[in-house]
């Protein structure tokens, strides 16, 4: 599922848009599995699947498989609606150069929201 | 397509606070009962747009909401550019009182949201003889700090952006878009710092957890509404605070968040009226 992050995001002409001056690698990590994603301008360009010998990343998003289903869910319930509200209750870590999440931090809540099942609201 | 005007009208007020002068914007919609409103943090009186222009909230009150100093269309005061401004209880509470005292308000309710649900409760506490009746909305007595706060004003994350992105999650997910994008960009507008000072007193200066139990609902009645939704002031921080405070009544909005007046005003009126008819019969 993490794979179509690439197909979904691109193909939001106004988020990539807004990443325009967005080039970065971070690192997804579910539960035990993980992900590098490579974003270029804007646009999503590699998602690396795991497990990784030296993940290399500016940042790191990390929460178990049961708060990332939360927050993917069609209607995400109070407290797993939002990337904040999972930092909030430490259910997410983010971790490194934050810099770089919180200067796009709308762009990583709506590319992450992409993986919402189908229908959902962004 | 012919022009129509809101009832709403703007005058900008000259004030003393804090022993400095102070540009002021304050507007108003209604006769009545005056209900003065106050703003979020990092935002401004626009709001409470949609109480001033319902009739069933204008018909028997006068809506007053002021943008607070450094907010809006008030002006920080002179000598801002060379300060780092910081909000505290005794400046929130001041500037409350003295703003009040200027138009004359003959005891008021007292609405105010997120930090000015918190200083309600402080006012609550202080001075009920002020007011006719206090509504505390997202009001809960401490919030920790749960991001790193400096990146709200660092010349290398732009202010508005990550104002505007912060506080998304904490809007519903059934409010209207038109009226969700439009409380996002009152955040989006604030002045370099402005949201951060203000959460100096929501998270830092303004814990009122060892005394909210003091207040004294009979001096004046407290209600306490909260959507379900905000990740910020949790539905769980407002009942822990009406819990604990005799006579305090707590609604829990389903389906709204942190900004019940502003991302869905439609929706918040129907939890609001009750509560104006309630203390009108009193």
């Amino acid at each position: 599922m993490i794979e179509t992050l690439q197909q979904r995001v691109n193909a939001d002409q106004g988020l990539v848009r807004r990443g325009r001056y967005l080039t970065t690698t971070f690192l997804l990590e579910v539960g035990h599995a993980s992900w590098l994603i490579s974003i270029f301008e804007g646009r999503i360009v590699q998602v690396a699947s795991g497990p990784f010998v030296m993940p290399s990343s500016s940042f790191a998003l990390r929460a178990s498989e049961e708060e990332w289903q939360k927050f993917w869910s069609r209607r995400p319930p109070p407290g797993s609606n939002d990337l904040m509200a999972l930092i909030k209750r430490r259910a997410l870590k983010a971790e490194g150069n934050l810099q770089i999440f919180m200067s796009h931090l709308r762009y990583f809540k709506e590319a992450l929201a992409k993986l919402r099942t189908e229908g959902a609201a962004a | 397509m012919s022009a129509k005007f809101e009832p709403i009208t703007g005058r900008y007020m000259h004030l003393d606070l804090f022993g400095r002068p102070h540009r002021i914007y304050v507007e108003e919609a209604g006769e009545g009962t005056p209900l003065l409103c106050l703003h979020t943090a990092g935002s401004d009186g626009r709001q409470y747009r949609g109480l001033m222009n319902d009739a069933r909230v204008t018909s028997k009150h006068r809506v007053i909401a002021f943008d607070m100093p450094w907010h809006g269309k008030s002006s920080p005061p002179a000598g801002w550019h060379d300060e780092e401004y910081q909000l505290t209880s005794v400046q929130y509470t001041t500037m409350v009182l003295e703003i009040s005292a200027a138009l004359e308000l003959d005891r008021p309710i007292l609405i105010g949201c997120s930090i000015g649900g918190r200083i309600a409760l402080h006012l609550a506490l202080e001075h009920p003889e002020i007011f006719r009746a206090i509504i505390g909305l997202q009001a809960g007595a401490h919030v920790d700090p749960y991001y790193d706060l400096n990146f709200l004003h660092r010349s290398d994350v732009h202010g508005g952006e990550v104002c505007g992105a912060i506080v998304s999650g904490l809007v519903g997910p059934d409010a209207p878009d038109k009226e969700r994008w439009e409380t996002l960009w009152h955040y989006m507008q604030g002045g370099p710092g402005v949201f951060k000072g203000d959460l100096y007193f929501y998270k830092l200066d303004g814990d009122i957890r060892g005394r909210v139990a003091q207040i004294d609902t009979r001096r004046c009645p407290l209600f306490l509404l909260s959507g379900e939704y905000d990740y910020s002031c949790t539905p769980e921080e407002t009942l822990a605070v009406a819990n604990s405070i005799p006579g305090c009544e707590v609604t829990i909005m389903k389906g709204l968040g942190h900004f019940p007046m502003s991302e869905d005003p439609q929706a918040f009126l129907a939890h609001l009226l009750p509560v104006l008819e309630k203390i009108g019969r009193r």
